[in-house]
């Protein structure tokens, strides 16, 4: 049972600390979207596109995240959705203008 | 991963259990426990732990050193709580699935995924008994070795069909349950452990071609478990009309060679909350399929409203036995089975999952119900740099 309860109690600190740092987070995403839109150039188009033609057909975005992990999550998709080294290439400049 | 697939043979040998009039309750929770036993005794291999250990513990330092501008390496993936009620005896599940991804220079990222959960299920006098399990799902290596090549290495999900590599992190799947026919190429454990070749052969705004195929060694140990095999997939995708068509070939390559195929279609059309997901798999002696609708009311309101958060679900699904056969995962008898569910999402990523399935077979048959609720991780490991 002390495993069990351990487990619970890190559960519970996994989920803690992660809102915190969402919270934190999300408002600088929501200004890296902001200007993505406002750019409005060829390659962030292109980058939505990426994203809602591949990373969208398994999951929703995410309601936001730092623009340090910008990259890192960009070169996960490139893995997990198969993506050509453009695509990728559009994909972060969407995520991180 | 390995665990849900071993959960969901315990779950098809509780419902044989409570089926045998023969037996009793606590028996059948006292063979539940010692499969348990039997199985983590089997994989048990403490050097495999030792370097999980150090491994979890070196990638992070080596990132750390190497992280530049928006690669800061990253904690996902979900934890959750989950409850499930077959036949009238509920198990509850605090369940994680952690994942770690670190970029490693420009051409190297190596990321892992992790599955830790805690079940308890009643006695069959009095209070609940529990079993911890903990496992690797999967710890690879990926190299970008050219615009259309990704060289993957470790132990990495067995890429046939869509389901095990795209939906089975708990934030993305719909239904906690996996579908029956996810045994059909997965080779028993759902990773694998070798090298594996993957990327985008053509991408073009009006159709993208991509690959996947990988050789498997074998492994018996509790964290890199993998059976031999090769095997790959390809598939199709046309974004004007959110289309995607698929085939996979598996070959398992232990005890007796035996080939598995199989095909899927989405169908996702572009800015509506619909989506039709489907998947087909044969084995030598047995196949099935699975049909998946579901809908987010976002058109309601928006997806912020009250009634846009909901998502009604439906899946069908269907096998079909031959001959017996333990290393395809097919239920032993033909079977079939619906799902309905109704998720909800909360805002901060949080989601409430219920459902209601019921399934028929000539062993008898079952309602199962089920709750969860689940939060979705996304965040640096670490302050890293920004340009």
């Amino acid at each position: 049972m002390n495993r069990a309860g351990l487990a619970i109690l890190c559960c519970l600190g996994i989920a803690a600390t992660a809102g915190r740092a969402q919270d934190n987070a999300a408002p600088q995403n929501k200004q890296s979207s902001s200007t993505a839109k406002s750019a409005g150039t060829g390659e962030t188009d292109r980058g939505q596109q990426v994203f809602e033609q591949n990373c969208a057909r398994c999951h929703s975005a995410p309601e936001g995240f730092s623009p340090r992990i910008s990259g890192t999550v960009a070169r996960h998709m490139r893995v997990r959705a198969n993506l050509s080294q453009v695509d990728y290439k559009a994909l972060m400049k969407f995520l991180h203008p | 991963m390995r665990h849900r697939s071993i959960v969901t043979r315990l779950q098809v040998t509780m419902d044989l259990h409570w089926s045998d009039r023969n037996k009793t309750h606590r028996n059948a929770c006292a063979d539940i426990v010692a499969a348990m036993r039997r199985v983590t005794q089997r994989l048990g291999v403490p050097n495999a732990k030792r370097l999980g250990r150090l491994a979890a513990l070196a990638i992070p330092v080596i990132a750390a050193t190497a992280a530049i501008a928006q690669n800061t390496p990253t904690i996902s993936g979900g934890i959750g709580f989950f409850t499930s009620t077959t036949g009238g005896n509920t198990n509850y599940i605090p369940y994680a699935k952690p994942v770690l991804v670190a970029p490693l220079g420009s051409y190297l990222t190596v990321e892992t995924r992790a599955t830790v959960l805690e079940t308890f299920f009643s006695r069959a006098s009095k209070g609940y008994q529990h079993s911890f399990f903990k496992t690797m799902d999967y710890l690879q290596a990926d190299v970008f070795a050219g615009p259309h090549l990704t060289l993957v290495g470790g132990e990495f999900l067995t890429p046939f069909g869509t389901y095990n590599e795209r939906l089975t992190q708990i934030w993305m799947e719909t239904f906690q349950d996996l579908p029956l026919v996810y045994g059909v190429g997965t080779m028993n454990t759902g990773s694998s452990v070798g090298g594996m070749i993957r990327g985008s052969a053509a991408s073009t705004p009006r159709f993208s071609l991509d690959y996947a195929a990988y050789y498997s060694g074998n492994s018996t140990n509790s964290y890199f478990g993998a059976e031999r095999s090769s095997g790959g997939k390809g598939e199709v995708y046309l974004p004007a009309a959110g289309l995607e068509i698929g085939a996979s070939y598996g070959r398992s390559l232990a005890g007796t060679h035996e080939n598995f195929e199989g095909m899927h279609l989405w169908w996702q059309p572009i800015e509506s909350g619909f989506r039709f997901r489907s998947e087909y798999g044969h084995a030598p002696n047995a196949s099935g399929y699975w049909l998946e609708t579901d809908y987010r009311l976002s058109r309601f309101g928006g997806a912020d409203s009250a009634l846009g958060r909901l998502e009604p679900v439906f899946r069908l699904q269907q096998t079909f036995r031959g001959k017996q056969d333990s290393n395809d995962g097919l239920p032993s008898v033909d079977t079939q089975r619906a799902d309905f569910g109704l998720d909800y999402h909360l805002p901060h990523e949080l989601r409430i999952d219920t459902s209601y399935s019921r399934q028929f077979s000539s062993r008898g048959d079952v309602n199962i119900w089920e709750t969860g609720i689940v939060y979705r991780i996304l965040l640096p490991a670490w302050k890293g740099h920004l340009k």
